[in-house]
């Protein structure tokens, strides 16, 4: 049987409740939400089952295989949280939809080559600055950080320039 | 009892995961064609969940603060190295419009079913191991243009606290309103049924059977 999915918040109702999520994260943590850390630690963990000497070695990976078990930190806590809270939240409102996702003017094989060079972009520049929307862009932000709006003004310019160039992709 | 609790435990972790991919999803996140409208102008929840959700908890730690609550200087504040955080933000934000999810919405998509949200993450998994590989050339290039320690926008544009909020707070209303102006002549902010149904069907009606638009 096909459920019709309930409706989104609206952004009000959901910024309100992800200011607060973000407030006690503060609250409870000093520190504010992140998620490419979780995905910086599950890159070095991979690499060093793949390639052990080569990512003990490395500059960056490197420190995170010294300390011992890269994945065991509060990063990984919350994004395996991020999963949990997610599905209940799509369960419970119909809003499971397993498909590719993609715009109305590609094919499903184009889209997975955006999605695999846009999330490659979005891994390396991650680590460029240090952080993602998530820990740069909302918790910096959140705490009037000069460099959370740095951020916010790179990957709000960057976002529309790409998206313009790109129509095709989504639109 | 003092706060910040300073608490990395699981428990601490799983509870503002939870908390934070609850919200995330309720805003429709999980959905990279809702999140891309913003850059085509026709659904600005992203800017908008963004902005509401830094005034609010701006505010709440400004509260805090002023009543004793939390300590000045208890929470971690980032530091600014202006090249690479504003090429790894361009970065981002172009990778972003392109491959249709950040780091953490990509995590809300392979929860809500999409199955480009796990290419993403390969592809993020891809990027991070290739940043490692140029680490050491790029050194230079990574801490260049740094401010000072964990520099706040009161200190950069030496007006009070208060006054940054306000002004964030007009910046932010200023965007909703235009946002949703633009979001009316462009077709509307996309809904969860238009973004549950793959490409290329009609949306489901209550009754199960396809709706004719």
């Amino acid at each position: 049987m096909i459920e019709k999915p309930q409706p989104f918040w609206s952004p009000v109702a959901a910024g309100v409740a992800l200011g607060l999520a973000l407030l006690l994260t503060f609250v409870i943590t000093g520190n504010g939400l992140g998620a490419s850390g979780f995905i910086t630690r599950f890159a070095a963990q991979t690499s060093a089952w793949v390639a052990p000497e080569a990512t003990a070695t490395n500059a960056y990976f490197g420190p995170f295989i010294q300390a011992g078990k890269p994945l065991v930190s509060w990063i990984t806590w919350e994004a395996i949280g991020v999963l949990i809270g997610a599905y209940l939240g799509s369960r419970n409102a119909g809003r499971i939809s397993v498909q590719v996702e993609r715009g109305p003017s590609i094919g499903r094989g184009e889209r997975m080559v955006y999605a695999l060079i846009g999330g490659a972009l979005v891994g390396f520049g991650a680590r460029l600055a240090r952080g993602c929307t998530s820990g740069l862009g909302l918790s910096g932000g959140a705490t009037l950080a000069v460099a959370g709006f740095v951020f916010l003004i790179g990957f709000f310019a960057a976002g529309f320039l790409v998206s313009a160039v790109f129509r095709r992709a989504w639109q | 009892m003092s706060f910040p609790l300073y608490d990395y435990g699981i428990a601490s972790g799983l509870i503002s995961g939870v908390l934070f991919g609850y919200a995330l999803e309720a805003a429709g996140f999980g959905s990279p064609r809702k999140l891309t409208a913003q850059f085509s102008l026709r659904d600005f929840s992203v800017f908008k969940v963004m902005f509401t959700a830094v005034l609010v908890c701006a505010v709440g730690l400004y509260l805090l603060r002023m009543g004793g609550i939390i300590a000045d200087n208890a929470v971690f504040v980032p530091t600014l190295f202006f090249w690479a955080i504003l090429v790894g933000g361009l970065l981002i934000g172009g990778g972003f419009a392109l491959g249709g999810y950040c780091p953490g919405t990509s995590l809300v998509g392979i929860s809500s079913g999409r199955i480009d949200a796990v290419v993403f993450t390969i592809g993020m998994i891809g990027g991070t191991a290739a940043f490692a590989f140029v680490y050491e050339p790029l050194q230079d290039f990574y801490f260049a243009g740094k401010g000072p320690d964990a520099q706040r926008l009161p200190d950069l544009l030496g007006i009070p606290e208060w006054a940054v909020l306000v002004i964030l707070g007009v910046f932010a209303l200023a965007g909703f309103a235009v946002g949703s102006l633009l979001e009316r002549a462009r077709g509307g902010p996309l809904t969860a049924e238009e973004v549950c149904t793959p490409a290329g069907e009609e949306p489901m009606s209550a009754s199960g059977h396809a709706m004719k638009i």
